[in-house]
This record gives structure tokens, C-alpha cells and sequence, in this order.
């Protein structure tokens, strides 16, 4: 008994001497400034975060890996895409590990769970995908490098308008996003004097798109409009095919979400002619795109960089510069708020386009593009052909 | 109107094919196998990986998911299945729920967790249209493939179950094990064939269904509660039960998203509900069994 109580004192006093002897050894030399990145890597959602990661590597290839003196350390979590874990890693990566920045969350129900983290710890948070426009009321610490669904939205309700779409049918998933999709349409379709004819949410677990096609089919409105996540998004490209609702005369619009880059290639013919919007396309006629495009490539050739990419590359790109604004000297938690407010207002050159940091609701102002599916090569391609310019998180005009 | 009627007839005949093997096992052989949707998942990436790899024919394909599921199936079988026979209900539950985990994160691992796609050749995409006065009945054509493929696949089960010497068999084997054995019947042949066949079926299911229901790691859950729905309406004493259920399931899906889009998928589980209440057996329970 009493030997082994000695044995415990003397591994704890071990202990603190190991770590009162190490502390300061790596204060002395300059602090790495650590950026915390969680994302799904596994799991239903894997695309967004393989996307964001090479996004993010792309970007240091392509900018170094030193700022302001400081050496950038990218430490990947992989939160599986489920809140618990994402709260969790994000507590570890503050306490623990000390990250100065935390970084990409695929989904709005993580963003929620881990914004009250971000706002106790003072931790700058730079959210790269999760597109539900209030999340960055959560915390006065976020900044988000993707877009709102609403200002993607926006664009394709304005053009079904003056492009003689009278009425329209709405379809969306049954659950936040695809509520806030239906909402930012009808607002902007209905502002421009168009009618909706009727509202269908899917069920997110939903098996067969048949009878709610059939549905649109019969109420023949003049387009349809679908927003739905890239992987039902194929299939329902294809069911709408096969249906024939194309020779009825029933046209197919969309938020871009349904014709992802990434897996457009999968879904093949039955997407070509498909109208959607969005803020980026990886055919963006672009000398930065063309770059951006062929670091990704290098550090992942198996895919092609869609809209979670250009948000990991900008991400990025926000906290290069807010460090290099900040003179490398902010310890991202003692001074959050500093490095959030280098952020603001800042305005670039993305692989999207021009990009400013609103800092009001610390998202982007950016162009909203109108693409058509077309077959460009032996690739499959988001082909843009118009552009709203300056659109702000809520879809206005700026 | 005839539009719904068919796609909810095509739609109950691919979860008739999904389902009927899960209630062989079930009924012919009191074997809870919840991992049955693994096997029908199997089926559907065979189909995938063949089409977008080696370019294989899709009609080629199906046959194909057939043998490699029902291969899969025999070996599990040999190996996993024999020993839980004689297990409680519960063990069974557990060690099947277990595999069907299993698969999924082996699939998630190995081939990734986004939707796949697959490319139907062109005869099989487009639709035929048919007028009865006011009435137009639109036909997908892969769904009239659907709907041959079951009625051929029914036919030839019945005939297999009721006609031939495997077929009394299995009946026997199945209402007393013990003096089928005294008799000369090898029961453990009769089984390990029937398991073998019934996941070969699964595995031609998902390959069938992979168009039309989606396919991705999940599968196995996703349509686990309408496997369990089937067998569950239909009882497991015979296959017109399980058909007849499969139907009306796969009607009342279609129509009631159709005409009832926000009640949307609730309207399967109170069909099932009230067919419950009517008959808690199911629809056609064998007298005096169990």
C-alpha cells in the first residue's frame, strides 16, 4: 500500500517536471499557429469533407505554409458528421491541442452544437460548408467561407422570372435547408409576379421519386424547382427523364447543390440542359480557377473541386490574411475578436470570383452565376451564362 | 390515375423480390435474419462496380448479383448462420443486426459513402403511354421489367415450392426437423440451399432496385422496416402473402405521396397498422402453426 501510494507521487511529480521542463522550451522558439479542421471524412457526408481537406492542402501549396512568421499547423478531426462528436473534438482541439483558429463543420446541426464553444473560448471560427443562413448568428466569432442558401437561391428565382416561368412547383427535403430553399424561391418568385402551384417536401429518408414527379407531372406547371443534396439530386435528375417530363414541357431549375461538381459526372446525361445557380462552378473561366483547379487535382486526382472546395481554398485564404493583417503577433484566443475583425471587409480575388466579407453578416457578398449542364469534352460541365453581381446572405443586390 | 396504379404495382413487386427472401428464411426456416438488406446491398455494388468498371451489359449484371449474393449467402451460412439455428430469438436478433453493421462500414470503407449512380442502357430509360378515353396510363419501361422479372420469379417459386421433390422437402424439413431427419431427409442441405437461394434473391433485388430505390451504405436499414413490413402483412406460410402485402405497401406509398404529399410516408405504417388491428397475424396466417 504504502509503496504503491509512493509509486503514484513519484510518476506525478514526474510528471509536472516533464511538462514545467518542456513548457517553455516551445514557447521559447515561435509558436505554430494552429488551425483546428473538423469535418466529416466518414459517413454519409464524406464528400464535403475530402473536398474541404484538399482544399485546404491545396491552398498552403499553393501559399506556403509560413505567415507573418508563423508556421501554420492543420490538425484534421473527423467528426463522422454527427454533432456530438464535432462538439466534442472541436472542446479537445481547444483545451488540448490549443488551436488558435477552428475550421470547416459540414452541416448546420454541427455548426449549432459548436458555435457556443467558439463564442466561450473566444475562438475564431471559420465555417466552410453548413449553408443555412442564420448559422452565423450562432456566434459573434464565426465567419463562413461558402454561401447561404437563400443568396444561391435568389438567382435562380430571379431568372425563372424573366425568363417566362409563370408558375412553378417547389420540390425540397423535408427538413431546415430545403424550408429555407422553398422560402428564399417563393419570396423572390412571387415578388416578380410568378405563381406557385404547389409546395412538395420529400422525406429526407425518401426511397422512390415517383409519385411526387408523377404529381408535378399532372399539376403541369411551367418549371420545376428542386433543391436537394447531390445524391438523391442524380436520381431524381434521372426519374425526371424517364418520366418525360421534359416533353411535357415542364423544365427543370435548381439550386447548384443538385448538380454538384463533384459526382455531376456520375450522373450523365440526365442532367444536361439543367438550369441551376450557384456561386461557384469548377468551369469558372478563370486564370486563378485554372490554378486552383490544378493544385487540388495534385493533392486529390480522383475528384474535381466543387463548392465545398472554393470554401475550403477561401477559408483559408481568410485566415492567411486576418494573420497577416494581425502581424502574426494575435494569439487567436486571447484576441479572437482581433482576428474576426481582421476579417471583415475583407475583400479578394477567389477561384469563384470577387469576394467581400460582409462584416455585418460575416458572409461573403459575391456573385451568384446561372450555369447550364453541358457536355464539355468528355466531362460533364456547369456551364455559367449569366451572373448576378454583389449578392449579399440574405439574396440582395448589394 | 392507371399512372400511380402501375408504379405502385412496379414499386410493391421490387420490395416483393427484396422482401421474399427474408420471409423464406423467416418462415420456412424460423430464422430472424436482420441482415437481410446486407445481403440485397450486396447485390446492388456488384451491379455498380461491374457496370462502372468493367462495362458489363446491365441485363448481364443481374444475374450476375444473383450468383455472387447467393455464393455469399451459402458461404455465411456454412460458416456464420448454422450455429444460431438452435439459438433464442434474441441472439439472433443481435448476431444479424451485427452483420448488417459489418457490411455497411465495409462498404462505407472500401467503395465510399456517396449515392452510385448507375446508367441504365437506352431502351430501358424511356415510357410508353396508353389511352383509355380520359385515362392515360404512363409506363416506365424499367419498371415493366420490373414487373415481369417478379411475375416470372413468383411463378417459378410456387412451382419449385409446391411441385417438386425439393419443394416437399423443405416443407418437411420445416414443420418437423427432427423426423424429416429420421426419414433420410438432409436437412442441412435443405437449409444451406434455401438460405443460399433466398440471399441470392435479395442480391437480385438490389440489383434491381439500385435504380429506383438509391443505393449507398445505408441501405441495409433504410429498407430493413419495409422488409420487416412485408413479412410482418404477409405471414410466412406462403408467397402469396408476402406478394399480396408487397402490394399493397407499394401501393399505398405511391398513392399516398401522391395525392397526400405532406402525410407523404406516413401512410405505409397506418395501412400496416390497420391491417394489424384486422388481422394480427397477417394476412394469410397458417392455422395452428407455431
Amino acid at each position: 500500500m504504502k509503496k504503491r501510494l509512493f509509486l503514484r507521487t513519484a510518476l506525478c511529480a514526474f510528471a509536472i517536471a516533464a511538462t514545467g521542463l518542456h513548457a517553455p522550451a516551445i514557447q521559447a522558439a515561435e509558436k505554430p499557429f494552429k488551425v483546428g479542421l473538423i469535418v466529416p471524412m466518414t459517413g454519409a457526408f464524406a464528400s464535403t469533407g475530402r473536398q474541404l481537406h484538399s482544399a485546404v492542402q491545396a491552398y498552403m501549396k499553393d501559399h506556403g505554409d509560413t505567415v507573418a512568421g508563423r508556421k501554420i499547423q492543420v490538425i484534421l478531426k473527423d467528426d463522422n458528421g454527427v454533432a456530438a462528436n464535432s462538439r466534442k473534438l472541436a472542446q479537445e482541439l481547444i483545451v488540448n491541442d490549443d488551436v488558435d483558429v477552428i475550421a470547416g463543420f459540414g452541416l448546420t446541426p454541427i455548426t449549432l452544437a459548436v458555435a457556443p464553444i467558439a463564442t466561450q473560448s473566444k475562438t475564431p471560427m471559420v465555417l466552410m460548408a453548413a449553408q443555412t443562413q442564420a448559422n452565423t448568428e450562432a456566434s459573434p466569432y464565426m465567419v463562413r467561407s461558402s454561401g447561404t442558401i437563400t443568396q444561391v437561391t435568389s438567382g435562380i428565382a430571379q431568372w425563372a422570372v424573366e425568363n417566362d416561368i409563370k408558375t412553378a412547383v417547389t420540390l425540397v427535403p423535408d427538413y431546415a435547408p430545403g424550408y429555407e430553399s422553398e422560402e428564399a424561391f417563393k419570396k423572390y418568385f412571387l415578388a416578380a409576379g410568378g405563381k406557385i402551384l404547389e409546395e412538395i417536401r420529400v422525406p429526407m429518408r425518401n426511397p422512390d421519386f415517383a409519385p411526387f414527379l408523377q404529381r408535378v407531372r399532372d399539376v403541369k406547371p411551367d418549371a420545376l424547382f428542386v433543391m436537394l443534396p447531390s445524391g438523391p439530386g442524380a436520381a431524381l435528375l434521372k426519374q425526371y427523364g424517364q418520366r418525360g417530363l421534359a416533353d411535357a414541357g415542364i423544365r427543370l431549375i435548381g439550386h447548384g447543390a443538385i448538380t454538384d461538381d463533384d459526382n455531376l459526372n456520375q450522373a450523365g446525361d440526365a442532367a444536361l440542359g439543367v438550369i441551376t445557380s450557384d456561386y461557384y462552378a469548377t468551369s469558372h473561366d478563370s486564370e486563378m480557377n485554372r490554378k486552383f483547379i490544378e493544385t487540388y487535382k495534385s493533392i486529390d486526382g480522383t475528384s474535381r473541386p466543387n463548392f465545398f472546395g472554393v470554401a475550403g481554398y477561401d477559408g483559408m485564404h481568410l485566415i492567411y490574411e486576418a494573420l497577416r493583417k494581425t502581424d502574426g503577433k494575435t494569439d487567436g484566443k486571447a484576441e479572437g475578436m482581433a482576428f474576426v475583425d481582421a476579417m471583415k471587409n475583407l475583400s479578394f480575388e477567389s477561384p469563384r470570383g470577387p469576394v467581400t466579407l460582409d462584416p455585418e453578416s460575416r458572409d461573403f457578398i459575391q456573385n451568384i452565376y446561372m450555369r447550364k449542364v453541358e457536355k464539355v469534352g468528355d466531362e460533364y460541365q456547369n456551364v455559367e451564362f449569366d451572373v448576378i453581381e454583389r449578392v449579399n446572405a440574405a439574396g440582395e443586390t448589394k | 390515375m392507371l399512372t400511380i396504379l402501375f408504379d405502385g404495382v412496379a414499386y410493391g413487386m421490387l420490395l416483393f423480390i427484396l422482401a421474399i427472401g427474408l420471409s423464406v428464411t423467416l418462415g420456412l426456416m424460423n430464422f430472424i435474419n436482420l441482415a437481410h438488406g446486407a445481403f440485397a446491398m450486396a447485390g446492388g455494388y456488384v451491379t455498380v462496380l461491374l457496370m462502372q468498371n468493367h462495362n458489363v451489359p446491365f441485363l448481364l449484371c443481374v444475374p450476375i448479383a444473383f450468383l455472387v449474393t447467393a455464393v455469399l449467402g451459402a458461404i455465411l451460412e456454412r460458416t456464420l448462420y448454422r450455429p444460431m439455428y438452435g439459438k433464442p430469438a434474441l441472439d439472433q436478433v443481435l448476431f444479424s443486426i451485427g452483420l448488417a453493421f459489418i457490411a455497411m462500414t465495409i462498404v462505407d470503407y472500401s467503395i465510399g459513402s456517396s449515392e452510385q449512380i448507375i446508367q441504365l442502357p437506352h431502351w430501358l430509360r424511356g415510357r410508353s403511354e396508353l389511352a383509355f378515353g380520359d385515362h392515360v396510363l404512363g409506363m416506365g419501361h424499367y419498371r415493366l421489367l420490373i414487373i415481369a422479372v417478379c411475375i416470372v420469379l413468383t411463378i417459378l417459386l410456387q412451382y419449385v415450392l409446391t411441385h417438386t421433390r425439393f419443394g416437399s422437402r423443405l416443407r418437411a424439413s420445416v414443420d418437423d426437423q427432427r423426423v424429416a431427419d429420421g426419414l433420410g431427409i438432409n436437412v442441412n442441405v435443405i437449409f444451406f440451399s434455401t438460405f443460399a437461394v433466398g440471399s441470392g434473391l435479395a442480391g437480385l433485388g438490389g440489383a434491381m432496385g439500385a435504380e429506383v430505390l438509391g443505393l449507398d451504405p445505408t441501405f441495409p436499414f433504410k429498407f430493413m422496416i419495409y422488409f420487416l413490413i412485408v413479412v410482418a402483412l404477409g405471414g410466412t406460410s406462403s408467397l402469396t402473402g408476402p406478394l399480396l402485402a408487397s402490394l399493397i405497401l407499394g401501393i399505398a406509398d405511391v398513392a399516398g405521396k401522391y395525392y397526400m404529399p405532406k402525410l407523404g410516408s406516413f401512410i405505409v405504417y397506418a395501412v400496416m397498422i390497420l391491417i394489424l388491428l384486422w388481422r394480427p397475424d397477417g394476412l394469410f396466417a397458417r392455422r395452428g402453426a407455431k
